[in-house]
């Protein structure tokens, strides 16, 4: 491993996808002209089929007049490819986001499920063709305790017309604002679905709050919203996604993850993305964090065609603090431009920065960060770490590691490390017994393993599992 | 199943290195039940001939042969030759950041048993071997050669091998850097692994190891080519006179040189290594 000095040079790579394997997936549909393309009269439509209340649809509106006037973004990967007049922002109930039948699922989709051991039902319903399987009984009785201590998981749709006080307080204006970028506005005009999470002060919820035990809530997992609220002295850890990968038609994802860590609480947000290959992933996650709490982001990307992710810490309250944990892999075709933002505005604030990236097969995987130390923000501690296996000659990786320090009693430490795989780690593993690729793999997963560990054992599992299936051919 | 009479041949063997012949014309027959030393000054070749027994691809066979119990192996990937039962216990082995002993222990043993094992059975198996060597438990625990100590990571390779069981066990200086008490474990370690059916090559330019090992067989390595060749009292002559009276005909451009320097070294006692750089751990580092 040397140091970087240098950027390599990125390279836009969506066209190396290998897009006929969904184009003519769905033919059969008869997807309405008018439903494709965002206009003020989709997102009138949205919100009158959610019988959403009228300040709901008022903010809509006043996103999408933002959206109209908005720039798309001046940094990282090209867009150009993405039409977004081509993206079906909503489909009414009787259509779906997902294939509708288990045939129309590709090939290697259901062929990585198989050989992640995933059972059929739970197979179904990742790929969006089946309904939620046969963890409603467990849901349920974790739902009664959660309830009992005042805890609200719900579907944000659901949220909206039955916590309207807490949506609007929350939603889209202190953490994430409708101006914040092109796509943060589209979210806020087009969002449907995704999930509420409300702790209340002082209770601690021990076990990891996954989205998949109410996956099939909402099929809308496009431009799913996520608000969560941790209020003062409490704690838990969310955990979103699925390292499997998820089969959705659209070919944009916007999402946005709002989250607010009250004065001393903790919350841990872990995420494994693995969109199909023919997605953008364009991703908003920030958290806001006041006095003495901890926030920390534990992520992990493998899907996507083009992926821009730069989850966001605001440390605004005295001694609050913020962990990132990060691994992106880039395989064929893909571009993650993944990364992390920490603004540090209390005093004596702390952040940690970890993030790992592969690329592999002429795919680029690059680490976009920002951190920002206001003035007054005395005595703040930075640590950022940024690490990149590339596998192959074919592939790139770069490092955008952008320090904005306006704070002279600052502490600020940064090390950027870029390499391969060398030729006598390899020879070492092989004179044991193993083969190049099990070799390989094994190398690259102790590379994520500090990410890794930190993600509850299924999960992680199933990481490794796709790491080394990722990491299949590789060999030249 | 009758064990097969040379469990490695090396026929003719010459070696380049990045160009470069390091070994020539270089014959050796290894037989089951068999201890040999493999010794010759630094940069006679040793490890050049331990890396490409195993199958470094650095090491390029111009002319020659490799056979394991009677097959050509000259060409096969280093995999395949831990999988015929060859191991190497390496001078400077490589750490793996991230994989822990057991997770990479175990991928190693199914891979060269092809066949699966439950993580209780290898642990338990494991930690038989670990007692033997006296390796702490939490020892399983921590990344591949990451952090060991000199001392520690010569242990961790005979570990490998213990537990891995090979027929064929190179060690390639595995005694220097051990304390006399690690040198007396490790010896043991060997002795344990000892059989009618393989064979134990102890690649060394010390005599310590072979107080506790008596080689049967005692091969000199000087410039690349094999200078003589005989029993233990071999190795106790060489003790005492040194290298010198090998292989005095033979031209080395370097040796005046390299020669100097070695006496430099050996007057700081410092020790030398090929292309290495000088003293990464010292001979007589003390192990935890």
């Amino acid at each position: 491993m040397t140091t970087l000095t240098e950027r390599t040079k990125p390279i836009a790579s969506f066209q190396n996808i290998d897009r006929s394997r969904f184009d003519d997936k769905n033919k059969e549909r008869s997807v309405k002209k008018a439903t494709l393309g965002l206009t003020e009269e989709v997102v009138r439509l949205i919100s009158s089929e959610k019988r959403e209340p009228d300040w709901m649809l008022d903010k809509r509106l006043e996103s999408f007049r933002i959206y109209e006037e908005m720039g798309m973004p001046k940094f990282g990967p090209s867009l150009a490819k993405l039409d977004l007049n081509e993206i079906c922002y909503y489909r009414k109930s009787d259509e779906t986001t997902h294939a509708t039948s288990w045939e129309e699922v590709p090939a290697d989709i259901k062929r990585t499920f198989d050989r992640l051991g995933i059972p059929e039902a739970e197979k179904k319903v990742l790929a969006g063709v089946g309904a939620q399987y046969e963890s409603e009984n467990v849901y349920h009785k974790l739902h009664k305790e959660w309830e009992e201590k005042g805890v609200i998981f719900e579907d944000m749709d659901i949220a909206v017309q039955k916590y309207p006080e807490l949506v609007k307080e929350y939603f889209m204006n202190k953490c994430v604002p409708f101006r914040d970028h092109k796509f943060a506005a589209l979210h806020g005009a087009a969002w449907s679905g995704g999930t509420f999470l409300y702790i209340p002060k002082n209770v601690t919820i021990p076990m990891p709050l996954q989205a998949y035990f109410r996956m099939n809530a909402s099929k809308g997992g496009q431009f799913e919203h996520t608000l969560i609220i941790i209020e003062e002295g409490a704690q838990a850890h969310y955990i979103e996604g699925c390292s499997a990968p998820q089969y959705g038609m659209s070919s944009l994802h916007a999402g946005c993850v709002e989250v607010f860590v009250k004065k001393g609480a903790r919350f841990r947000y872990s995420s494994v993305e693995n969109w199909s290959k023919n997605t953008y992933n364009l991703n908003t996650k920030r958290a806001i964090v006041e006095e003495s709490a901890i926030m920390e982001w534990v992520g992990g990307n493998l899907g996507s065609g083009v992926t821009m992710l730069y989850p966001c810490s605001i440390l605004k309250g005295d001694h609050s603090r913020a962990d990132h944990l990060s691994v992106a892999f880039g395989g064929k075709g893909q571009y993650q431009d993944t990364g992390a933002k920490v603004i540090h505005i209390g005093k004596e604030t702390k952040s940690n920065i970890l993030s790992k990236s592969i690329s592999k097969d002429g795919g680029a995987a690059n680490y976009r960060g920002l951190v920002r130390i206001f003035p007054g923000a005395e005595h703040a501690q930075v640590s950022v770490n940024c690490d990149s296996l590339i596998l192959d000659e074919a592939s790139i990786s770069c490092a955008d590691p952008v320090m904005e320090i306006h704070e002279d009693s600052a502490e600020v430490s940064h090390e950027a490390k870029i390499g391969s795989i060398g030729e006598d780690e390899l020879f070492y593993a092989m004179s044991r017994g193993m083969s190049e690729e099990q070799a390989r793999a094994m190398i690259v997963q102790g590379f994520i393993e500090p990410i890794v560990k930190e993600l509850p054992l299924e999960y992680a599992v199933e990481l490794n599992r796709l790491i080394e299936l990722e990491m299949e051919g590789a060999i030249g | 199943m009758p064990v097969p009479k040379k469990l490695l041949q090396i026929k003719n063997l010459q070696v380049t290195v990045d160009g470069k012949t390091i070994l020539h014309d270089l014959s050796l027959n290894i037989e089951p039940g068999k201890v040999y030393a493999l010794m010759g000054p630094n940069g006679s070749g040793k490890s050049t001939l331990s890396n490409t027994i195993m199958g470094h691809s650095k090491y390029h066979v111009e002319k020659g042969k490799i056979l394991s119990r009677g097959v050509d192996i000259t060409h096969e990937s280093p995999d395949l030759r831990a999988q015929r039962g060859l191991f190497l216990s390496f001078q400077y082995p490589k750490s793996i950041p991230g994989v822990s002993m057991s997770n990479f222990l175990r991928a190693a043993y199914k891979a060269v048993k092809k066949k699966e094992i439950r993580v209780f059975d290898f642990n338990k198996l494991l930690k038989q071997k670990m007692e033997m060597l006296h390796i702490p438990k939490d020892f399983a625990d921590r990344f591949v050669n990451e952090g060991f100590s000199g001392g520690e990571k010569k242990k961790a390779e005979i570990l490998q091998a213990l537990v891995l069981d090979p027929s064929v066990i190179i060690m390639d200086e595995t005694d220097s850097g051990l304390d006399v008490d690690a040198l007396k474990v490790v010896a043991a370690g060997v002795q344990q692994l000892r059989s009618p059916d393989k064979a134990v090559i102890l690649i060394t330019h010390y005599f310590r190891i072979l107080q506790y090992l008596t080689p049967d067989v005692v091969y000199v390595l000087k410039h690349g080519h094999l200078v003589a060749e005989g029993g233990h009292e071999l190795a106790k002559r060489i003790e005492k006179d040194g290298f010198d009276e090998f292989g005095k005909n033979l031209s080395d451009p370097h040796a005046a040189k390299k020669r100097a320097l070695e006496t430099t070294h050996t007057a700081m006692g410092i020790e030398m290594e090929e292309g290495k750089p000088e003293s990464e751990e010292s001979p007589f580092a003390v192990i935890d």
